[in-house]
């Protein structure tokens, strides 16, 4: 099972055993970890899962698709490592990602 | 005491917690699960590409950390104001501070489809799914009964499983109450062309079949043989305790701005609630959808903490333009908005992929956005923000929505 890091916008460390196949939004709520709202559980349309993936880990993630980039041209506070974590699906080669939170998902 | 472990119930528990809220949390559900997102099963879960448990919203072990006691299977029979007390229908009775209404809605049903009868099928749970998928077999005829979004997903997926799909609707047009007649266009013309036969200004007078549905009969006498039906002509609110307690309600548990019902001490959330729309000059609305669900019940579970400890800060959450999506086929449709009163409509992109605007006195209030991802959440900020912009503005394709959000961005946006 990959581990994910969560660091909410306030320094707050959490750890979770996720489930491979599942994305790093799923994971994030399924354990109610605090940053990450996923209004709209995944469909891409919300932009409330947005994090910013640790710069050691950028590569190896694929490039966000269209649709996610339009998604988060209207984010708030969006950095070249903005994603959102609803459409990275966790692989075990993922195992040890770290992705922080921003302040506020609205 | 949260009633109703759904979407608004589930995210009213952990918004309190969220908020600081001390006090016992106790939520109640008459579905034998934990709470669970509910717009997979007319969608990938009814195909059979989503388990149940990719369903759920948050792990079993998440409740428990956030010490929020779930009782699963327990149905609520009455509310007891004068003793703060609910009846279950065990007869055993739990007390509250304050109560959160979040009991859903369920599916109508016509006079003439009230029994049960195998074959005859309504859409709104995880057991329902379980019954209708096994029927759900290539070459079985389906018919669905209301070409709503519930009715118009189920008959896209039946014919990805290979069923003959016909559709029965009382309108002339698919999506009549909720849709122009330019997307309701669109929609009947992809479902034609996935092989989907419309019957418009149907009417539908009963059910053939004993203990198995065999067909349809239509007003006129006439019967339309078929394996199984669907019902998917709305939902109506799970308001029957409220107003059995006396709160007020009229198609909803009405509340105020705070999802307050007429009690002070009960509070209602999501599908079963009608409350004011701030973004439409408070109109009064019952909305099914998530993001009406969980915006609820961030608002009364802001309150309510607060409320409890007025002297810790609490953050108001963010109020948004409603908005929905539907998945039929591989097309992507993503609404913002409420379009009621709309004077106008402009029409941006052409073909498959369009964005239709709902104007009114130039003011965008809505906008249906069809494969045009990239225009919705520029639409939601043009929406949200009340913003008026010119029709060619909109209507120009080599515009990117974030252009046109700032040649919108005029001071006339404060107008309203
Ligand atoms: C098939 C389907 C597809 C959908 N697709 C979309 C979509 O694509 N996009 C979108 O935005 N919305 C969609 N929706 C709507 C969305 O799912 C609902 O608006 C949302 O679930 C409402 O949340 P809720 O908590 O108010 O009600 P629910 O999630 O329905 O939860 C209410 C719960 O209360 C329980 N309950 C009721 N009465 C009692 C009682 N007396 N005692 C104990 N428990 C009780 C019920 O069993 C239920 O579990 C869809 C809905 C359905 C059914
Ligand atoms: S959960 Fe809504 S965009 Fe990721």
């Amino acid at each position: 099972m990959p581990k994910v890091t969560y660091i909410e916008h306030n320094g707050k460390e959490h750890v979770v055993d996720a489930t491979l196949g599942a994305s790093v939004m799923d994971a994030a709520v399924k354990h109610n970890i605090p940053g990450i709202d996923a209004d709209c559980g995944g469909a891409c349309a919300c932009a409330t899962c947005h994090v910013y993936v640790d710069e050691a880990w950028l590569g190896q993630l694929d490039k966000a698709g269209a649709m996610e980039q339009s998604m988060l041209d209207f984010a708030n506070e969006v950095e070249t490592n903005s994603r959102l974590s609803c459409q990275i699906k966790l692989t075990a080669a993922l195992d040890g990602l770290v992705v922080r939170m921003p302040a506020s998902q609205h | 005491m949260i009633l109703g472990a759904g979407q608004a119930g589930g995210e009213a528990a952990f918004r309190l917690r969220a908020n600081g809220f001390s006090g016992a949390i106790t939520l109640l559900g008459e579905e034998p699960f934990l709470p669970y997102q509910r717009p997979p099963l007319s969608k990938a879960h009814l195909l059979g590409d989503m388990a149940v448990e990719a369903l759920f919203l948050r792990e079993s072990s998440a409740f428990e950390a956030a010490d929020i006691m779930v009782h699963t299977g327990a149905r609520a029979e009455a509310i007891d104001r004068a003793a703060r007390e609910i009846r279950l229908s065990t007869g055993e009775r739990l007390g509250y501070d304050r109560l959160i209404l979040a009991a859903g809605s369920s599916a109508r049903r016509p006079g003439f489809a009230r029994g049960e009868l195998q074959g005859l099928h309504v859409l709104r749970s995880i057991a329902d799914v379980a019954r209708l998928r096994p029927e759900m077999r290539a070459g079985a005829r389906l018919a669905v009964i209301g070409a709503g979004y519930i009715g118009l997903e189920v008959a896209a997926i039946a014919r990805k499983l290979g069923l003959a799909v016909t559709v029965f609707e009382a309108a002339d047009r698919p999506l009549a109450r909720v849709a122009h007649p330019m997307t309701a266009r669109f929609f009947r013309d992809l479902h034609e062309t996935h092989g989907v036969r419309f019957e418009f200004s149907a009417a539908i007078a009963g059910i053939e079949g004993n203990t198995r549905v065999t067909g349809l009969r239509r007003a006129d006498g006439s019967v339309f043989a078929c394996d199984l039906a669907l019902l998917g002509i709305g939902g109506i609110p799970e308001s029957g305790l409220a107003e059995a307690a006396g709160l007020a309600c009229d198609n909803g548990i009405v509340v105020d701005d705070s999802m307050r019902s007429t009690d002070p001490a009960i509070f209602a959330i999501g599908d079963c609630c009608r409350r004011p729309i701030p973004l439409y000059d408070r109109r009064m609305e019952r909305l099914e959808s998530v993001h009406n669900a969980l915006e609820s019940a961030r608002i009364a579970a802001f309150v309510i903490a607060h409320e409890a400890d007025p002297e810790t800060p609490h953050k108001a959450p963010m109020l948004e333009a409603p908005w929905f999506w539907s998945d039929q086929y591989d097309v992507k449709l993503q609404i913002v908005g409420l379009s009621a009163g709309h004077d106008q409509i402009v029409l941006r992109g052409e073909g498959p992929c369009f964005t239709l605007f709902y104007l009114m006195s130039g003011r965008v209030l809505a906008a249906d956005c069809i494969n045009m991802p990239g225009d919705f959440p520029g639409a939601r900020k043009l929406v949200q923000e009340r913003l008026r912009v010119a029709p060619e503005i909109l209507r120009d394709t080599s515009l990117p929505m974030k252009e046109i959000l700032r040649l919108a961005a005029a001071p006339v946006a404060q107008s309203q």
